[in-house]
Order: structure tokens, then C-alpha cells, then sequence
């Protein structure tokens, strides 16, 4: 798989006048935003904002209609199968096949990624985020929980530079939660970063290095301090979902 | 180059393994197909004339019009379960993931045509087990798959999905039909390899252009 990264380059995303249109909706009006390695940055803003679609962006789910994405200096738009490889996505939907066990699931994705030394890979994986009792259930018989651990595995299976998480804790219990703290930290201490959205507000704020707030698809406020301007950030989140 | 057949053939095969579990297609498409000759064998007085005159198009029409039904389940299931998307995040072109898709297909009509056309045989009381066949069957199996895993890749995000992809599947298939139909009336006629040449190359031609050029075209109907 090619090595895109260079450990060089201190911006892990560079957005330039991100502009994206659903139709007559406009999602994204020119958005932009520098995310550097190594941070965990938290994107907030009321429903419609752009978040989702942000992230979607990056995960190359989603092409932008102009304007420009980096990550780690390479152009998204020119580099796909490369730059895909770095960033690792848990997204609204687990995205597994349900009528497959753990196991199968995560050996095709594998597959997918291209990886070695897959059986041991998927053990250190699923024991990382607390799945090894379930690594032969079909995965329609696991609660909504567990198969968002699952889809976790799978974006953390390639150990990728960037984990992108559109609202992790939905359906997760406060154990769950922790332990995805846990894993966030981590991903941290190794110099990665982590782009996530959140309704959680309060609590994505005590583990955030940087809060974004969105407002109509432009960057409403960025703050590189969330813990200590949570004051300030609560109210352009409060007052941008009152608009709505 | 190991690499991407590799990942063609994992999709494939996770097709094949959701399949056996589910039985969904291939239920589909051979009941749909087995339906049709039935319904043909009430028809039409089978003497043996008849039976070699109308019974190629019978089964190459059952096979096509249960063929959009199973295509539309392959990547109706993606979808539902968002795993199309699963598959897009991955380091791979989009292309593979379209000839994974096809591959899945191909499997799927060759196996309810396995059931269909031995039924097909008895009903009509026609020889068709010979290798001509089997080169008719191959070509015709792999064509409606190209064209197939597009239009049903294509239409899986429109509401009215199984209206759309009979609509754009068919009319494109026509020349395959035609070169799989004419080939059959040569060979159920118990001609020669050169009689239905042609049609045998038509179908190769298809294929080929249709394989190419899908694989192509899929990569940009994937994204928003």
C-alpha cells in the first residue's frame, strides 16, 4: 500500500473554501479549517450544520463541488485508494454485513485493506474494543452497541493516521463510552488524530484538544482551548441550534 | 495485479457466502425462470417443431426478465445495510468493487441456470447438453452481469428501483438476447460451430465493451 504520509507534514487536514451542494441545499459555503497531527478535534453544530458532511468529505464518501481537501499534504480529490487508507471511519450506520460473524466481517475488510497477519491483527483489535466473547456472532444478533464496537474494529483494524467518528456514543453505554475514551486517548499519545462529531457536548469538551463549532456550513468558532472556553462554546453551539 | 484479484474475488465470495446463508437471488431467479418456461409449456402445443422454434427465446427471456429480479436484490442488500459505503472507504478503485459485484452476479445467474436449464430440457424435450451451450450460456451469463451489477449500482438509490432497472437493463441487452437466442435455435437445429460463429463473437464483443466501459462508468455513479 503506498506510504502517502509524510511525518513532515504538521497538518493533518487543510480545508480551503469547501463549498457542497445536496440539489438547491447548500451544506458547506466555502468552509475553512486546519486540523493539526495529533489532535482530537471535535466538530460541533445543530442539525444541518455540515458536520456529517464534513466528515463524509473526508472519508471520501462524499466529493466536494469546489474548493480544496488535504490530508497530510495530499490533495484528496487527485489520491483516493492511497489517501483512503489513512483515515479509519465509524459512521451513523455500523456498515456490516449482518448475516456474517464478527470474524468473517473483519477478515473481509481485511482483505479489503490489503493487511497481513490478519488472525492477529483481529485479536488485538477486538480485545482492544471488548468484542472477543462475540468474534463468532453473526453480527444481526449483536446489540446496537456491540455492533458499533465491531464497526470500530474495522476502522482500527489498518491502525490508520486519522480516526473520523460521526457521533461514536449513540447507542453505547457509559462502559462503552469509557472504553472509546480510552481508545481516543491512545490514538492521541501516538501522535494521530481524531476528527469526531458529537450532540455530547460537555463531554466531547473534556477530551477534545480543539472544539469547532459549524455555522451554515463555514467554521463558526474554532477554539484550541474547549476545556476552559466551554463557557463560549456552549453558547455559539446553543445559540446556532436556536436558529434552527 | 495478484492484489486486485484478490480483492475481486473476496467480494465475490462474501457474496457467494451471504447467498448460501440467504438464499435470496438464486431462489429468485430460477423460481422466476422455472415460472416462465412452465407457464410457455401450457402455451404452446410442444410438438417437436415448436419446441425448437419458440424454446430458445423462452429461455433466454425467463432467464433475462428473472435475471433483473436477482440483480436488484445483489445490491439491494448493500444498501440496506450500508456496506456498499464499507466497501468505498477502502483503499481499493472502484472499479473492483464493480468486478467484484459483476463476479458475485455471474455466480448467481450461472447457478439458477444450472436449476433452469436441465428443467428446460426436460419440458421441451431439446438436447442441450453440449458444449455449445455452454460457451452460449458463459458469454450470455457474463454480459448480463456487466450491464446487470451497472444498472442495478446505478438505480439501487432511486425510490422506484424495480421499475428502473428492468427499464434500463433490457433494451441494453437486446443484442445479447438476440446472439444467445440464435445461437441456441443453431445449435438445438444441430448445426455446426461456424453457423453460429456470429452470434458467438456478437456476444464476445458485448461483453467485452460492456465490461470495460461499466468499470469505467461505475466509479463515478458511487459517489454524491
Amino acid at each position: 500500500m503506498p506510504a502517502v504520509v509524510s511525518q513532515a507534514t504538521q497538518l493533518a487536514v487543510k480545508a480551503d473554501a469547501v463549498v457542497k451542494n445536496f440539489g438547491e441545499t447548500a451544506v458547506l459555503r466555502g468552509l475553512d479549517l486546519e486540523l493539526p497531527t495529533g489532535e482530537v478535534t471535535v466538530l460541533l453544530g445543530s442539525n444541518g450544520a455540515g458536520k456529517s458532511t464534513f466528515l463524509r468529505i473526508l472519508a471520501m464518501l462524499t466529493q466536494i463541488d469546489s474548493g480544496s481537501v488535504s490530508m497530510h499534504g495530499v490533495d484528496i480529490t487527485e489520491n483516493g485508494p492511497s489517501v483512503r487508507a489513512l483515515t479509519g471511519s465509524v459512521l451513523h450506520a455500523p456498515m456490516l454485513y449482518a448475516d456474517m460473524t464478527v470474524r468473517e466481517n473483519l477478515l473481509f475488510f481485511a482483505e479489503m485493506y490489503r493487511l497481513q497477519n490478519v488472525e492477529d491483527l483481529i485479536a488485538g483489535t477486538i480485545q482492544r474494543v471488548g468484542i472477543e466473547p462475540r468474534l463468532d456472532h453473526r453480527v444481526r444478533t449483536l446489540s446496537h452497541g456491540f455492533q458499533k464496537r465491531v464497526a470500530l474494529a474495522r476502522a482500527l483494524m489498518h491502525d490508520p493516521q486519522m480516526l473520523l467518528l460521526d457521533e461514536p456514543e449513540s447507542g453505547l453505554d457509559s462502559e462503552s463510552v469509557a472504553q472509546l475514551d480510552s481508545i481516543i486517548a491512545d490514538y492521541k499519545s501516538a501522535g494521530r488524530t481524531v476528527v469526531m462529531t458529537t450532540h455530547i457536548v460537555e463531554h466531547a469538551l473534556e477530551i477534545a484538544d480543539r472544539a469547532v463549532v459549524l455555522n451554515n456550513g463555514t467554521v463558526g468558532l474554532n477554539s484550541t482551548k474547549p476545556s476552559s472556553d466551554k463557557a463560549e462554546i456552549l453558547a455559539a453551539y446553543s445559540s446556532k441550534a436556536n436558529d434552527q | 495485479m495478484m492484489g486486485s484479484l484478490a480483492v475481486i474475488w473476496a467480494i465475490g465470495r462474501k457474496d457467494l457466502l451471504l447467498e448460501i446463508r440467504n438464499k435470496d437471488v438464486v431462489v429468485a431467479v430460477a423460481g422466476f425462470a422455472l415460472l416462465v418456461l412452465v407457464i410457455f409449456t401450457f402455451a404452446i402445443d410442444l410438438n417437436q417443431g415448436n419446441a425448437e422454434l419458440v424454446g430458445p427465446g423462452v429461455l433466454w427471456a425467463g432467464i433475462a426478465f428473472a435475471g433483473v429480479t436477482g440483480l436488484n436484490r445483489a445490491f439491494a442488500l448493500e444498501v440496506e445495510g450500508s456496506t456498499l459505503e464499507a466497501l468505498m472507504l477502502a483503499p481499493i478503485s472502484r472499479d473492483l468493487i464493480y468486478l467484484g459485484k459483476a463476479l458475485g452476479n455471474f455466480l448467481f445467474i450461472a447457478v439458477a441456470q444450472i436449476i433452469v436449464i436441465p428443467v428446460f430440457a426436460v419440458l421441451f424435450n431439446l438436447v442441450v447438453f453440449r458444449w455449445e451451450m455452454l460457451a452460449i450460456s458463459l458469454l450470455t451469463t457474463i454480459g448480463f452481469s456487466a450491464v446487470g451489477t451497472l444498472f442495478a449500482g446505478m438505480s439501487v438509490r432511486v425510490r422506484a428501483r424495480e421499475v428502473m432497472l428492468p427499464l434500463l437493463f433490457l433494451p441494453v441487452v437486446t443484442p445479447l438476447l438476440m446472439a444467445a437466442v440464435e445461437s441456441t435455435s443453431h445449435m438445438v437445429y444441430g448445426r455446426s460451430w461456424s453457423d453460429m460463429a456470429q452470434w458467438l463473437q456478437l456476444a464476445v464483443a458485448f461483453d467485452v465493451a460492456f465490461l470495460v466501459v461499466s468499470a469505467f462508468i461505475f466509479q463515478h455513479i458511487l459517489e454524491d
